[in-house]
């Protein structure tokens, strides 16, 4: 496998350049108000904003900073889904990536085993020592797509990278647990996803994005796997009731912890 | 403007990444820097990182190789968030380093441009004298060759980035019997007045660049708007100028200026069409939010046929500024474009700032929302860079061209 043959480079060579590939969503703006579509299972698209999801912005991030360290080296940007898919890869690009790849779908389906098994087929055997994913995508936040990718490419997997850091065919890695924090150490190839807080995304310059239009843009249609698992219905959250100001001071006190008791009945 | 006909692709991702930034990192310290009256060097540096201190220039001369309507864009979108960082584009781009584009030798373009694009150092555009306002004709300031080099005497008056800038194009007389075309330009470097302040973030000056021995910045002026942009006087004592700085040729220096001027009116035509924009969205999503007699005040017939007309007179200006860029963009004539494009968004930047607020009720006049700010900001844009009235007299020049001897 090429990342067998890179491991043996990157011990005998030691700066043997890296190959990252990023794995990105399109999502909506979270920012927006939401609407239900007519189907009664997916969101209204019509007016929404798109962008990066927030965690595979910080994974593009994180993928071009070690390769700045490193000196050598490059990140590929993969996303699935219909034509404008093509913006949100040009963005990436854009912020420094080399090359992107657009698994073409009409519809990003709900399982994310269909979309992994899709990944998968174009990840194999392209020589990357790293594949990363944001930890989970903004909108359907499933979480599970890199995992599965592992899984199917056979790789060691981290989950929720804080930080992270690769160096002579192996990798380190910290990730946030419920009160602290763990630090792993893992052998590349691997798999990874990206927790916030690791790096801030760049805005793309504008000779990155002069430079993205030149960069090259593979498009092949998506191998997606069996859907198995589709949205049955979708609602949003109930409107909330106004609140109720009963006064200032010690003297409301009483009666806040009545009406907490006997209406609210939350203590 | 999606669906907008002067956009491509690239436009769209230039005006996403400006948005962005305007948003992220220019709309949270606009308040302070307004309050303060200092120039913003952290975002100043970000911005030259980032291309926005030379878009249109080639990437020869260290620009980003973009038109004329990204550039806009650029303005456009800063001054929605920030009318003081949309001119420092614009004051810096069109005034303090377009003439050495256009107008200077190769030397002069290699020696400055990649200074001033890569926004290592800030750029200036000295024209307006005490004596010699919207009559720019009436300068002043003197030039007298002496051997290999010119002696200026003079000074200028309002010039943006006076204080913090270290290149200069300004006008001096070289033969007063000429009249306007007895003006040259030339280029002048001294050294950056908030030397420390900019040091701090690694810019504003340039070791190789000569402070002129006799060039000096005046008072720092205390400004109704545009509080984050640096306006000062400049002052020449005897300042000895190498020949070699002369910008174009002697006597094309007001002609040149000139041209420049209507390149920069698009630039504020920009900007006053993003305080416009700015104001208005701020006003449209706090009509929406406050509720008076137990509805949102935009459903107010009222308060909804203001915010209908604000959008329509900014859709009007996009056309206006974005035609212009266009037309600049094909090196046509824009002198009459260029300032009726100015003369309408900066009145209208004006017309929806005062609506905004009004829609605002009192929370409008305090420091709490952004609209007073861009109140404040909006007024000078239909001064600087040729007066209201001016663009009227060009304008009704350019419309009698062929009809009144
Ligand atoms: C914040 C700021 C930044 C500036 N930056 C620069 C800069 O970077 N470089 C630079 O060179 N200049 C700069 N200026 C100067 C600016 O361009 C001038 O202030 C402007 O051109 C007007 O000149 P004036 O102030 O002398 O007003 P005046 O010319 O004295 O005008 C006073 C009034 O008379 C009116 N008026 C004058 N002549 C006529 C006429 N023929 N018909 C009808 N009405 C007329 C004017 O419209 C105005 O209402 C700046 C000014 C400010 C305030």
């Amino acid at each position: 496998m090429g990342g067998t043959i890179f491991l043996v480079n990157f011990f005998t060579m030691g700066a043997a350049p890296v190959k990252i590939a990023v794995c990105i969503k399109r999502v909506p703006e979270m920012d927006g108000a939401f609407k239900i579509a007519a189907s009664g299972t997916a969101v209204d698209e019509t007016g929404l904003k798109w962008d990066i999801s927030d965690f595979d912005g910080y994974a593009v991030e994180a993928a071009l900073q070690m390769t700045e360290k490193l000196g050598a080296g490059e990140v590929h940007v993969i996303s699935l889904g219909p034509d404008v898919v093509q913006e949100t890869l040009r963005k990436a690009l854009s912020m420094g990536c080399a090359r992107a790849t657009h698994l073409k779908c009409d519809v990003v389906p709900f399982d994310p085993f269909a979309i992994a098994s899709a990944l998968a087929a174009e990840l194999q055997g392209g020589g990357y020592d790293l594949v990363m994913f944001g930890k989970m995508s903004i909108d359907s936040a499933n979480g599970a797509v890199g995992l599965m990718v592992a899984d199917l490419l056979g790789m060691p997997m981290v989950h929720g990278c804080s930080k992270l850091d690769i160096a002579a065919g192996a990798g380190t890695a910290r990730r946030e647990i419920e009160g602290g924090g763990e630090l792993v150490r893992f052998s590349l190839p691997a798999v990874v996803s990206i927790d916030e807080g690791i790096a801030r995304p760049r805005y793309p310059s504008l000779k990155g994005i002069m430079a993205a239009k030149k960069k090259p843009m593979d498009v092949k249609p998506a191998q997606l796997g069996p859907v198995r698992l589709t949205v049955q219905k979708m609602d949003l959250p109930a409107a909330r009731a106004a609140g109720r100001i009963l006064g200032e001071g010690a003297a409301v006190v009483p009666e806040l912890v009545r009406l907490l008791q006997q209406e609210a009945k939350v203590i | 403007m999606e669906d907008s006909l002067y956009f491509e692709e690239q436009h769209l991702q230039v005006r996403e990444m400006v948005r962005n930034f305007a948003r992220e990192e220019v709309a949270p310290v606009a308040a302070h820097f307004d309050a303060i009256a200092e120039f913003p060097w952290a975002n100043i540096r970000k911005m030259g990182e980032l291309g926005l201190l030379g878009v249109p220039w080639s990437e020869e001369l260290g620009g980003a190789g973009l038109d004329l309507v990204s550039y806009m864009i650029v303005i456009h979108e800063l001054a929605k968030v920030d009318a003081s960082h949309g001119l420092t584009v614009s004051a810096h781009t069109t005034l303090g380093t377009s003439p050495i584009v256009h107008f200077g030798t190769e030397a002069q373009r290699r020696r400055y441009v990649p200074l001033l694009a890569s926004g290592r150092v800030m750029g200036g555009f000295g024209l307006t004298e005490e004596g010699a306002g919207s009559d720019a004709g009436g300068t002043r300031t003197t030039a007298v060759r002496r051997g290999d080099h010119y002696v200026l005497n003079g000074s200028k008056r309002f010039i943006t980035h006076g204080g913090v800038g270290e290149i200069f194009v300004v006008t001096a007389v070289t033969d007063p019997s000429q009249g306007t075309r007895g003006i040259s330009s030339f280029i002048l470097t001294k050294q950056n007045d908030d030397l420390a302040a900019a040091q701090e973030h690694g810019i504003g000056h340039d070791a190789s660049l000569r402070p002129m021995p006799g060039f000096s910045s005046g008072k720092k002026e205390d400004k109704l708007g545009w509080r984050a942009s640096d306006t000062r006087e400049l002052i020449f004592q005897d300042v000895e100028v190498p020949a070699e700085n002369l910008l174009g040729a002697e006597g094309q220096g007001f002609i040149n200026f000139m041209r420049t001027l209507d390149a920069g009116r698009v630039g504020i035509a920009a900007l006053s069409l993003g305080i416009a924009e700015g104001a208005f969205e701020e006003a449209l999503k706090y009509a929406s939010v406050r509720k008076q007699f137990g509805q949102a005040i935009a459903t107010f017939q009222g308060i909804g046929f203001q915010l209908a007309d604000m959008a329509t007179e900014i859709e009007a200006g996009k056309h206006l500024v974005y035609h212009a860029a266009r037309m600049l963009q094909e090196g046509k004539s824009v002198t009459k474009s260029a300032a009726m494009a100015k003369l309408f968004c900066s009145e209208l930047a004006m017309r929806a700032t005062i609506k905004a607020i009004q829609i605002h009720g009192g929370y409008g006049y305090t420091k709490e929302y952004p609209v007073e700010r861009m109140m404040r900001d909006a007024k000078i844009c239909e001064i600087g860079e040729g007066t209201s009235e001016i663009q009227r007299l060009v304008i009704s020049r350019e419309l009698l061209r062929n009809l009144v001897a």
